[in-house]
């Protein structure tokens, strides 16, 4: 409970914080431009001055495709974003939506834009072994081998042309 | 100069009046935060899970919504039934009609899992919804009631007041079908799976709506020391007698046919015999405190004094709590029913009664919720021309008597210091 | 026929080459069920997905699915049990008559009318053309009408902040969430992790296939064997059926 209240207790203090700020603004200070992470891949899917301006409106038309429709394979994904441009730095982990070192949330802070994706979605690419679940192989076979007991209990599959 | 029934704003200067204020508005924020509370930590803190989603907030937000419905009655038994004595009373009970759903509302609103997604509610409909739908019957009787109120309350309107008051009645019908239909169409649930749960609902909405109504009004009066009537009194306490009478009544068919449907007998047998805090909260709260009670002070000697008005009324409205709660929590907490005749156990609390305690935040929220409403009035009250200053029952007689015309219809048209009694209205602290 | 079910067909036919294939490499299996649908290409409605549940090999005290999919899908609870997910679990079903018992897991049903559907508000439970019930975690509002109308208490309302999602099962506070029958599997040619568990380590009693496809497995299965739906008196015609109960 003890870090329940002081969560709560956070949240007021910065709502009364944002209602003070609104009050008695100070001379806006020049904000620092945020500080992007290196990429790993060699290009963005569009160029980056377009990407700047419209990858939200890529990726909420494609959001309802993929969910909805179940079109898989689009050309803007989420998860994609992250695998390329949430990157660590040596000797760190890799950083989470909460840190300013997370490239969404760098220019999110600075342009200061809420997003609601980070509420559902993970945040980085996942580790190498816990991607199991992840993109299928091309040829639509799971990788994984099961033991010959399976074949026993499932009975075999015949299926004519 | 024939006798008139006036309308005035109270005068809100006193320090009761700025009390009353602070402590409503005390209220509303206690809601405020703890609707923060819950929306920052997640739905864990309170005392619903995943076997009793809807909590003690749904038990105030939908009293209050089925509330503000039946609240709208008062006006409409004089525009839509002719019966004038009422006439005096419809511009308070739209008020109070209007103020009730947007306290329910706000609670059922910020006990949302995302309220902040509020503006995706408005702008993606599901028509099969019986949610969305209700959606727009609660936007609508806002905008209904508002039209009535000005049909009412200013001269240019007047004309209308006669069709837009039975579209208001037609409304507020339709209303309360569709909040009592989110049970009602909830197949599977053994507690709810019930056509009569509309009109049961509709029942309801007379009684507490009314209670409410009352409460507000013996309060007004009072505290702002105007006459009031007690033959306008005995009208409303009576009816009010008349509508838990008929709650009953209808509580009784339900169980009783309920009990009929063998596959029902097992939920029955759960609110009435041996649900534990639901069985007391059913037959103590609902049956005993919310109609027996109320019948037994309004039709006897006691209905004569108004502190035992307000008290039936007052139990009303708390019986009326303790039926959201048996309905509402009761319902869910009686396990589904996934095998008939058969017993079911698992990890996630099948064939079990679940377990539900309100939290403080949820009362809180659900308290916010009635503050809302009763701060919305005490305000307007002060603000607009919704209480006659005068209510004695002579007036209230003669104006009847004259076809309810230049009472209630012209009154708030009239400038007031015309025949003006400004001196005659001087009792009283004026709130 | 369509170019989608000869192509399904044709996979099929190679599915059960490789099975023959494994009588002479025992020790590997490959499970494969249907074809990943091709990128850019919506999910069909000439396709409807199902799982028989058969309770006959199902035993009470195994919860290799349940424990498969917590891990696919990450919804590992945090010690809760009143308010954490469960997106699968164990039921036992007792006959008090008889004192004959059974165990079966139950998880969304997949219904064809599915009153979780038909009461959202905001449409954020849909059904996908191929019969897949999930909820738009976009425009969930978290308002529960759907666990109120469920009747197998398929859903579970995510109770407090989740992270280290994983990111082919985006899940977090406020909303609503159930079985998406391993929608992302699926779409890539794979059978959901329950079933592919069960056969590994449990009894074998899932069989994961495409209900409108009359040579698919399940679709024979059950025309063999038949399967109850569980409170079928309510009319939901669920993708999810149960043989022996
Ligand atoms: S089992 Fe429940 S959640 Fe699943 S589709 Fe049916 S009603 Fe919806
Ligand atoms: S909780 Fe979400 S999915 Fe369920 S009915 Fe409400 S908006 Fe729809």
């Amino acid at each position: 409970m003890r870090g329940v209240t002081a969560k709560t207790g956070r949240a007021l203090a910065l709502l009364a914080l944002v209602a003070l700020g609104a009050m008695a603004r100070p001379a806006a200070a020049e904000v620092p431009k945020p500080k992007l992470p290196p990429a790993k891949g060699e290009k963005c899917v569009e160029p980056t001055e377009v990407m700047r301006r419209k990858h939200m409106a890529y990726l909420l038309h494609q959001r309802d495709d993929t969910l909805r429709r179940g079109i898989r394979g689009g050309k803007y994904s989420l998860r994609e974003c992250l695998e390329c441009h949430v990157t660590a730095q040596p000797g760190k982990p890799l950083p989470t939506y909460g840190s300013p070192e997370h490239f969404c949330s760098a220019c999110h802070r600075y342009a200061a834009v809420h997003i609601d994706c980070f509420s559902c979605h993970r945040d980085r690419p996942e580790p190498e072994a816990a991607r199991a679940g992840g993109p299928a192989p091309a040829d639509g076979l799971t990788g994984r081998t099961l033991p010959a007991r399976t074949l026993k209990v499932l009975g075999p599959v015949e299926v004519k042309p | 100069m024939k006798p008139h029934v006036h309308f005035r704003e109270i005068e809100g200067r006193s320090p009761g009046y700025y009390a009353l204020l602070g402590f409503l508005g005390l209220l509303v924020l206690a809601g405020l935060v703890s609707a923060l509370y819950m929306e920052i930590e997640g739905h864990w803190v309170t005392g619903m899970s995943n076997q009793v989603v809807w909590g003690t907030p749904h038990v105030f937000a939908v009293f209050l919504i089925v509330a503000a419905s039946g609240a709208l009655n008062v006006a409409s038994i004089a525009s839509v039934f002719g019966r004038l004595h009422y006439k005096p009373l419809a511009p308070l009970s739209g008020l109070l009609a209007i103020a009730l759903l947007v306290g329910g509302l706000s609670v059922l609103v910020l006990d949302l899992g995302r309220p902040d997604r509020l503006i995706v509610a408005m702008t993606h409909y599901n028509f099969k919804s019986i949610f969305a739908w209700n959606i727009f019957l609660y936007t609508g009787f806002m905008a209904i009631v508002a039209a009535y109120l000005w049909t009412m309350m200013d001269r240019m309107g007047r004309p209308y007041g006669k069709p837009v008051g039975l579209l208001a009645f037609v409304w507020r019908l339709v209303l309360t079908t569709g909040t009592g239909s989110i049970f009602g169409w909830l197949v599977a649930r053994q507690a709810y799976d019930a056509a009569i749960m509309a009109p049961m609902f509709i029942v309801f909405s007379f009684a507490y709506g009314l209670a409410i109504f009352l409460l507000v009004l013996l309060a007004a009066y009072r505290w702002t020391g105007r006459p009031l009537g007690d033959g306008l009194l005995r009208r409303l306490k009576n009816l009010l007698g008349i509508f838990a009478a008929a709650s009953l009544y209808f509580v009784a068919i339900f169980h009783l046919t309920n009990l009929y449907a063998a596959e029902h007998a097992g939920v029955e047998r759960f609110i009435l015999l041996d649900g534990g805090v639901y069985t007391a909260l059913f037959w103590g709260g609902q049956v005993l405190v919310g109609y027996l009670l109320p019948m037994a002070i309004v039709f006897s000697g006691l209905g004569r004094s108004r502190g035992w008005i307000a008290t039936a009324a007052a139990l009303v409205v708390i019986g009326g709590l303790a039926q959201m709660y048996v309905t509402i929590i009761g319902g869910q907490a009686y396990p589904l029913i996934l095998f008939p005749g058969k017993e079911v156990s698992s990890s996630f609390f099948d064939g079990v009664v679940a377990d539900y305690a309100p939290s403080l935040p949820e009362v809180l929220l659900g308290v916010g919720g009635i503050a809302i409403a009763l701060l919305g009035v005490a305000v307007a009250v002060r603000v607009l021309r919704f209480l006659p200053e005068d209510l004695r029952d002579e007036l209230v007689e003669a104006q009847a008597a004259a076809g309810g015309e230049g009472g209630s219809g012209t009154a708030g048209g009239e400038r007031p210091g015309g025949a003006a009694p400004e001196a005659a209205a001087a009792p009283g602290s004026a709130g | 026929m369509s170019a989608t079910d000869t192509s399904r067909r044709r996979f099929l036919t190679g599915a059960a080459a490789a099975a023959a294939g494994l009588a002479v490499a025992p020790g590997v299996f490959l499970m494969p069920l249907a074809q990943a649908r091709r990128a850019g290409e919506p999910a069909s409605s000439d396709v409807r997905w199902g799982l028989l549940v058969d309770t006959t090999r199902c035993s009470d005290g195994c919860d290799a699915c349940v424990r498969a999919c917590k891990e696919e899908n990450g919804w590992e609870g945090v010690g809760r049990p009143r308010t954490d997910a469960q997106w699968i679990r164990k039921v036992k079903v007792r006959d008090p008559r008889t004192g004959h018992t059974q165990s079966l897991p139950l998880m969304c049903q997949h219904c064809k009318h599915p009153p979780c559907v038909d009461v959202c508000p905001t449409a954020a439970s849909m059904k996908r053309a191929d019969g897949i019930v999930l909820v738009d975690k976009h425009v969930c509002i978290g308002c529960r009408y759907c666990m109120m109308a469920c009747p197998y208490k398929a859903r579970s309302f995510i109770h407090e902040d989740v992270h280290d999602q994983r990111a082919h099962a985006p899940r977090g506070k406020g909303t609503v969430e159930s079985c998406t029958l391993c929608v992302h599997r699926v779409d890539a040619g794979r059978v959901p992790a329950c079933v592919e568990a069960c056969a590994a380590e449990g009894g074998g009693a899932l069989v994961f296939g495409d209900l409108k496809d009359p040579s698919s497995e399940i679709s024979r299965r059950l025309a063999a064997h038949g399967a109850e739906e569980i409170r079928a008196d309510l009319g939901l015609d669920t993708g999810v059926r149960y043989y022996g109960i």
